[in-house]
């Protein structure tokens, strides 16, 4: 599997210059973690750069996790170096590490009411009575829960325990923030609404922070890059727009978003671009993932749904297809069809609300046009 | 809906059963309760008149007063002493993983298989063979051994109630371990410390069979002095002595229930 530039730190890039380099919030150099015989982490190097939100989304057990502990300073790595604003960290304790953690469960001590928790960071580190005060006021207000200092976590709703354990992890200024699945135990409308905030305060603050996720929505509404990690490895970095549209292989492509794969026929590479025929159908495709395959050799092509549309006349038919059901999603319709070219047998296409529930009835018979060049092709697994 | 018959005679059963093993397991509790109420100095049930003497008299039996004081210093010492140790053994048995880890388990709570005679005939043995007077450090030693299990087991239950999320997250706020422990782990810990101090104390202040071994006349605690004297005489004052330990420990169980919530202390509720 290969890494692609950016998420590999060459030899140079280790240098104590590079780390010094003011853009550079958090570097892990070649860490790697076993439990055991299991290696949660291979051999993994990542530049987190100051003030961005970068996530790490992948599967359950894929090591993301495991990741986030060795930069809190939870887990020890077994080999590879961690630093944290220039500094070497890889065997500094957590107590030590001036990072700020918001777990899933978020994890309020549920002995102290809600002015207690945010300012235990700062009684840790002695500061002045008066100060405390001071920067917890502060901090409930960036939050929007001043007035409940005393309230125990448990009085409190999902929402605010979430507030006040953001507010506990920023008030000590932390240099990184540590995000682990932190959305994952509120409802849908409550999710969306903190994450909005979530982000406004980052910004707003500039603190660099770590987003772990196994949910590829979140990731890509919130992350400034997205690390997508399978297997104890990296597997793609970069912003949400690139892992979206130029998934490097098979496994990002189906991970991150909706994806059809269609058997489709690869006619020749020019270049950067390859040319795949489908149907009736040519698409342009990054000949990149497709080092190695023969011209009119057969490939896996991946198509978004809403990278698919129902053939008007005159457009070049890439599938036929019978649509199988219809699922209204109130902007937009999901139609799901039967269509053979695809490798699941099903082709998932979002079309607009007019069209989708009056035209394209369970039954119908319907040519599936591509939408534009957007597609991308891999050699069959 | 009306309910069926056959339903209703199921639930009336089911009372009645639930009822019948209620009534069976509080008979003894009760027959001593009115027993200790008897007028008349025998040992009788059910009783004709009703006097408040034998509790009298069992206040004032020097015996018993020196049994009640001998017993409050073994149980004190020995419920405390197990309480440090049974705690350090959990928060070993929690945290780390050792070699023999299984087999330190087992010994810890073998005192369970073992009979209480089998240890106060060893500490016997052993206190004779080292030559020791039969003092209280052999009572409090024997006992320690005892109530250990017991300890273990209510540290070891709320330590993992405990999330260990609640400590990292203390930790990456800048506590070292050492105010991790003070502010977050053993404040969390207090219900299962004190239930588990309680519960030593109770099976401690009540201990016989292992004690009869190890006191002597000067040392004897409450249960065996209560032995030597149904052994020579038979009036209620015993059963007096029984409602009041009754008593004494219900309200002691009740108030630690009311501000450490015991309840939450006797099953793991959460299992990570």
């Amino acid at each position: 599997m290969s890494i692609p530039a950016e998420a590999t730190l060459s030899a140079a890039a280790a240098t104590p210059a590079t780390r010094a380099n003011g853009d550079i919030a958090v570097v892990l150099d070649g860490v790697t973690k076993r439990f055991g015989k299991l290696t949660a982490l291979d051999d993994v190097s990542l530049l987190v750069r100051r003030g961005e939100l970068m996530t790490l989304l992948g599967p359950s057990g894929c090591g993301k996790t495991t990741l986030l502990n060795l930069v809190g300073g939870f887990l020890m790595p077994d080999s590879g170096e961690i630093a944290i604003d220039g500094q070497r960290m890889t065997d500094v304790p957590a107590y030590r590490r001036e990072i700020g953690i918001m777990f899933q469960n978020y994890a309020l001590f549920p002995h102290m009411n809600v002015a207690a928790n945010v300012g235990y960071g700062l009684r840790m580190r002695r500061v002045a009575k008066a100060e405390i005060a001071r920067r917890v006021a502060e901090a409930l207000a960036l939050i929007k829960l001043a007035g409940l200092e005393d309230r125990r976590p448990r009085q409190l709703s999902g929402g605010q325990q979430q507030r006040v354990a953001l507010a506990r992890a920023l008030v000590i200024r932390p240099k990184v923030l540590l995000l682990d699945e932190p959305f994952s135990a509120l409802d849908r409308n409550l999710r969306a609404s903190m994450q909005v905030e979530l982000k406004e305060i980052q910004r707003k603050l500039g603190v660099t922070t770590i987003f772990v996720t196994h949910d590829q929505s979140e990731a890509l509404s919130l992350s400034d890059r997205i690390a997508v990690v399978a297997e104890g490895r990296i597997r793609q970095l970069g912003p949400p727009d690139e892992i979206y549209r130029r998934p490097v292989d098979r496994f990002v492509a189906s991970f991150v978003g909706d994806v059809n794969v269609l058997r489709a026929c690869l006619e020749g590479i020019d270049g950067a671009i390859a040319t795949v025929a489908l149907g009736a159908a040519r698409v342009k495709v990054p000949s990149r993932t497709l080092q190695g395959a023969a011209s009119g050799s057969i490939v896996d092509l991946f198509v978004r749904p809403e990278e698919l549309r129902p053939a008007e006349h005159g457009m070049a038919v890439a599938a036929d297809g019978i649509v199988a059901a219809q699922s209204y999603q109130g902007a937009h319709v999901d139609l799901y069809v039967d269509a053979p070219a695809a490798l699941s047998g099903r082709v998932l296409l979002r079309v607009p609300r007019h069209e989708g529930m009056s035209l394209w009835r369970p039954g119908a018979r319907i040519g599936i046009a591509l939408a534009a060049d957007e597609a991308i092709a891999f050699k069959p697994a | 809906m009306p309910r069926l018959p056959s339903q209703w005679r199921l639930r009336l059963l089911g009372g009645i059963t639930v009822s019948a093993i209620l009534g069976f397991l509080l008979l003894p509790a009760l027959v001593v309760t009115l027993a200790a109420f008897n007028s008349r100095a025998i040992l009788s049930f059910p009783p004709e008149a009703w006097s408040w003497r034998w509790f009298a008299k069992a206040l004032a039996y020097e015996d018993f007063q020196a049994g009640f004081r001998n017993g409050l210093i073994v149980t004190g010492w020995a419920s405390s002493i197990a309480l440090v140790v049974g705690a350090a053994f959990a928060l070993a048995l929690d945290r780390y993983e050792f070699r023999f880890k299984r087999t330190l388990e087992a010994v810890l709570l073998s005192p369970l298989v073992v009979p209480h005679f089998t240890v106060g005939l060893g500490f016997l043995i052993l206190a004779a063979q080292l030559g020791m007077a039969r003092g209280y450090a052999v009572i409090v030693a024997c006992h320690v051994v005892l109530v250990l299990p017991f300890v273990l087991r209510s540290v070891y239950i709320s330590l993992r109630n405990l999330d260990p999320r609640l400590e990292l997250a203390a930790a990456s706020l800048g506590a070292p371990p050492h105010r991790v422990l003070t502010t977050v782990t053993l404040p969390l810990l207090v219900p299962g410390l004190v239930s588990g101090w309680l519960f030593a104390a109770i099976l401690s202040f009540n201990e016989f069979t292992a004690s009869l071994f190890v006191t002597v006349q000067r040392t004897q605690t409450l249960p065996v002095a209560l032995y030597n004297y149904v052994r020579e005489y038979a009036d209620p004052s015993m059963a007096a002595i029984s409602v009041m330990y009754i008593v004494v420990t219900a309200t002691l169980l009740t108030l630690a229930n009311v501000f450490f919530g015991l309840a939450k202390v006797l099953n793991v509720e959460h299992p990570r």
